[in-house]
């Protein structure tokens, strides 16, 4: 086992774990952080998608240690105090949200765009979610929710 | 129209939404139970294989291993359709999904680790890959108990006039042979079950299934206990589109591992299991004749089908049943024949998917009108709109239409796309479209179609409504909020929805044939209707005034016409309870919609309601390559009221692009019994970069029988899409 400090959800946290371990895995099974969503486990579907120092990455493919000593940030860490982020209300509010299962690789993947570009055109919000998989929205919504909340 | 109302016609945020943006809700692979087992699933090397022996003595050794079972240790109970279908498999394999011997274990790597110990010893047979080989004579034989690899049951023929008559007196009679593949679901939440045991032997299953009371009566025959044993609470759904309306072997087993090990037990599929081992859209190969006269009035149809059932049956052995309404309604066809056959083959076994047989059946129907359309030199929107089925028209198969919108549908859907100054025009561009007609008023094929519902009102003004019906991410809970709260007179922020457990709720068949808004909608009001008279009741007695003076808005009651002066419900519902004597305020309702069961012949009015639509699609071709680029679909969708447009949308988004998908991108490769694509990075399920512009065109026709108007609608949002847009291909090369 070893140790294993990060800081998530914008508060430092230490677990311990095995070497190999994924970071989806201990997100959810060490931390209890459901949020996180695994469909495939083999980094094609997008649905485990978090904030990696500010980077969309596919937690079921990146080892745990990888955060070592870094900011991670998980679907549950959007919304702060209660108050939903903005791409959270839109995403309620246009409908983007069906089964849901996708939704929080969904938003961290929208999250991760708009931090570097917060105005974004139609074709880079689709760029920016072109590696998560919806089978429920067609998408359409999404990306409305998307645009809605850049406009805020 | 809408205005007369206060939350119906209104788009809705789904009352899910904020639990699912935040991570909070609780889908079945997220829980965890004390003391929690890991089931894990041995299937067979081989599409088909006598099984010689199964040795588990080194899994059973190997530490943190709970059990393990093979058939031997388990009763011998066949589910299924046709009720063929042992649970563990003895004596042989029939297709590479079959399930040879299940583990638990105290985490997922030692349940994996076991199932590599197991070591199985084969003897590989001949296998049949391809239903018409399977039907010859000599072809392998799957199940003992079915010859000719068909059973009595999987065999239909349908008709209605005389076919024969009606070629000989057509202009035109064109025939051809369509082949459509496997697709899968691909539901995001993949397949899960949980189960658990309390002292007393009473069993409680957490599940995403879609059909919660027939899954109890299921479990109960597979496992030979009482159904009043089980409970079944339905976790947060992650997609099912059909997938999840059976009950599969991995569910029996994962309760009898928990009965063996006395610990909760659970079963996850991971991505490429879900791909190999649940239920596909079933292949189907075709040959359709159709004749029709000079002026594009059709006069015959006949059509026969072969479908792969693969090696056992689930609900894919029977869409030919929907299937028929098709091929026997979709347009007004006088004379109509069809003749089907579900043959066994060693691959795997398709189950129910969104349309339920009816994309294969409207592909081909609607590739064919156009194909006629060419033959006879007449423009395919006018040919459809010449045949278009009307309100009031009975078909040849008893099938009593009443809101009819085809007409407007495909219209609004030409126009969309600029049909007239695009169709037949040189260059590489196209359009085409396609229509459909479904259920959307229920569909009768169990003795009961309803659905039952209570509505608790408590003192302080919070309206329970506890229905049958599933939510697997549709928004049925969003739309049975409005209608309560727009029948009771209550504001939408009052109204909850409980509609997870057995224990609890009322009956229902389940969330199939797009029933759910219809009939458990018709429940939901029913109750809610109750509930406002038992409150106006109670109030006229504290008011000293006559009920029917009396009315509610927005959680406020009345006198009629004077809506200034009001008393808040609640006070009138703790008056209520509080007195001696009193009562709570809790009503009920039960919804059965008014049709029948269909006869020998197959003739009958199973449904209350019907859907239409019409999609229109402009294609793209690069003639080098023969990529296609699909740049616009036009759905138009005759969906009785929508109740909550936003939902309604998301429906038409949803089905267009699983409809895309569909035509032009998705095919689960089977080859030899083998699938060879069991990941999405092969499997080519539509990204956002595939998505083209949709524009939704709801078509409101205020159905007398639905729900404030309302008819089914979600099924058939992905079934005209492929063969519009392979009638755009045709328009455009």
């Amino acid at each position: 086992m070893e140790a294993l400090t990060m800081k998530l959800n914008g508060e430092e946290v230490t677990v311990h774990i095995k070497p190999d371990a994924m970071l989806l895995d201990v997100l959810r099974d060490e931390l209890g952080l459901m949020g996180t969503k695994e469909a495939c486990g083999q980094g094609e579907c997008g649905a485990c998608t978090v904030l990696l120092e500010g980077e969309p990455v596919t937690s079921c493919l990146v080892p745990a240690l990888k955060a070592q000593g870094r900011e991670v940030l998980t679907v549950e860490g959007l919304a702060s105090r209660g108050e939903l982020h903005p791409l959270q209300k839109a995403f309620v509010e246009h409908g983007a949200v069906q089964c849901g299962y996708c939704t929080p690789g969904m938003l961290m993947s929208a999250k991760a765009l708009l931090d570097r570009n917060p105005h974004p055109t139609e074709e880079e919000i689709k760029e920016a979610i072109s590696g998560n998989l919806c089978r429920c929205t067609g998408y359409v919504n999404i990306v409305q929710a998307i645009k809605a909340a850049c406009a805020e | 129209m809408s205005e007369e109302f206060s939350f119906v016609g209104k788009p809705t945020a789904k009352l899910d939404a904020p639990s699912k943006v935040t991570g909070q809700a609780v889908y079945g692979h997220d829980m965890r139970l004390p003391r929690m087992l890991y089931g894990s699933i041995l299937r067979s090397e081989y599409p088909h294989a006598r099984i010689l022996n199964i040795d588990t003595s080194r899994a059973k050794a190997l530490p943190g291993v709970k059990a393990v079972l093979t058939a031997k240790d388990i009763p011998e109970i066949k589910i299924g359709w046709a009720r063929d279908h042992p649970v563990l498999k003895a004596g042989k394999v029939r297709s590479i999904r079959d399930e040879i011997a299940a583990v638990a274990a105290v985490d997922e790597e030692t349940a994996r680790k076991a199932l590599e110990l197991i070591k199985v010893e084969y003897e590989e047979l001949p296998g049949v890959f391809d239903p018409e080989e399977a039907m010859k004579p000599g072809a392998p034989l799957i199940h003992a108990d079915a010859p000719d690899n068909i059973q009595e049951k999987m065999r239909q023929s349908y008709f209605h006039g005389n076919v024969q008559k009606g070629f000989q007196e057509s202009d035109v009679v064109i025939e051809d042979r369509f082949r459509l593949p496997f697709v899968a679901h691909c539901c995001l939440g993949t397949s899960f079950c949980l189960a658990s045991f309390n002292p007393s032997g009473d069993l409680t299953v957490w599940s995403s299934t879609q059909m919660p009371f027939l899954y109890q009566r299921d479990l109960s025959m597979a496992l030979g206990m009482p159904a009043h044993k089980i409970r079944v609470i339905k976790t947060t759904i992650g997609g099912a589109f059909g997938s999840k309306l059976d009950m599969y072997p991995f569910e029996p087993i994962c309760i009898l591992l928990a009965k063996e090990t006395g610990c909760p037990v659970r079963i996850a599929f991971s991505r490429e299991e879900e791909f190999v081992a649940s239920p596909t859209r079933q292949p189907v190969i075709c040959d359709i004749k159709s004749g029709a006269r000079e002026d594009g009035t059709l006069t015959a149809r006949q059509v026969s089908m072969i479908l792969d059932n693969g090696a056992y049956s689930s609900w894919g052995a029977t869409t030919p049943l929907v299937m028929m309404l098709t091929i026997s309604s979709l347009y007004r066809v006088p004379n109509v024949k069809y003749d089907v056959v579900v043959a066994y083959t060693n691959n795997p076994y398709s189950g129910a998917m969104r349309g339920y047989g009816n994309p294969q059946a409207t592909f081909v129907l609607e590739s064919h009108i156009d194909m006629l359309a060419h033959e006879l030199g007449l423009d395919p929107m006018e040919i459809r709109l010449k045949n278009a089925n009307q309100p009031g028209d009975v078909t040849g198969q008893g099938v009593k239409i009443t809101t009819c919108g085809l007409t407007d549908c495909i219209q609004e859907a030409a126009e969309s796309v600029s049909w007239k100054q695009k169709r037949a025009k040189p260059g590489n561009r196209g359009v085409g479209m396609a229509s459909m007609i479904h259920v959307g008023g229920g569909a009768r094929i169990y003795p009961s179609d309803g659905c039952g519902s209570t509505v608790k009102v408590d003192d302080f003004g919070k309206v329970t409504l506890i229905s049958g019906s599933t939510d697997m991410g549709q928004g049925a809970d969003t739309v049975m909020a409005q209608i309560v709260a727009e029948e009771l007179g209550v504001p939408m922020e009052n109204v909850t929805v409980i509609n997870t457990d057995t224990d609890i709720t009322p009956w229902d068949v389940g969330a199939h044939a797009s029933r759910t808004t219809f009939v458990a909608g018709n429940s939901a009001r029913l109750a809610a209707a109750d509930a406002k008279r038992q409150i106006l009741e109670a109030a006229a007695v504290s008011m000293g005034e006559s009920v029917e003076d009396l009315d509610m808005k927005e959680g406020r009651i009345y006198r009629k016409g004077e809506p200034e002066e009001w008393i808040p419900f609640e006070k009138m519902v703790r008056g209520k309870h509080f007195q001696l004597e009193g009562d709570v305020i809790l009503a009920r309702g039960w919804y059965e919609p008014p049709t029948e069961r269909q006869d020998k012949e197959y003739r009958g009015n199973i449904s209350a309601a019907y859907g239409f639509a019409a999609q229109a699609v402009e294609v793209e071709v690069d003639t080098e390559t023969g990529e296609v680029k699909v740049l616009k679909i036009a759905a138009a969708h005759d969906v009785g009221r929508a109740i909550n447009p936003l939902a309604v949308e998301g429906q038409i988004h949803g089905g267009v692009s699983m409809g895309l998908g569909y035509g032009l991108y998705e095919e689960l490769l089977v080859q030899d019994g083998r699938v060879l694509n069991p990941n999405f990075a092969d499997y080519a399920l539509p990204t956002v970069l595939d998505m083209p512009e949709i524009d939704s065109i709801i078509i409101e026709t205020d159905d007398p029988a639905g729900p404030f108007g309302a008819k089914g609608m979600a099924e058939p949002a992905c079934i005209p899409t492929a063969p519009a847009i392979a009638n755009a291909i045709f328009d455009a090369v």
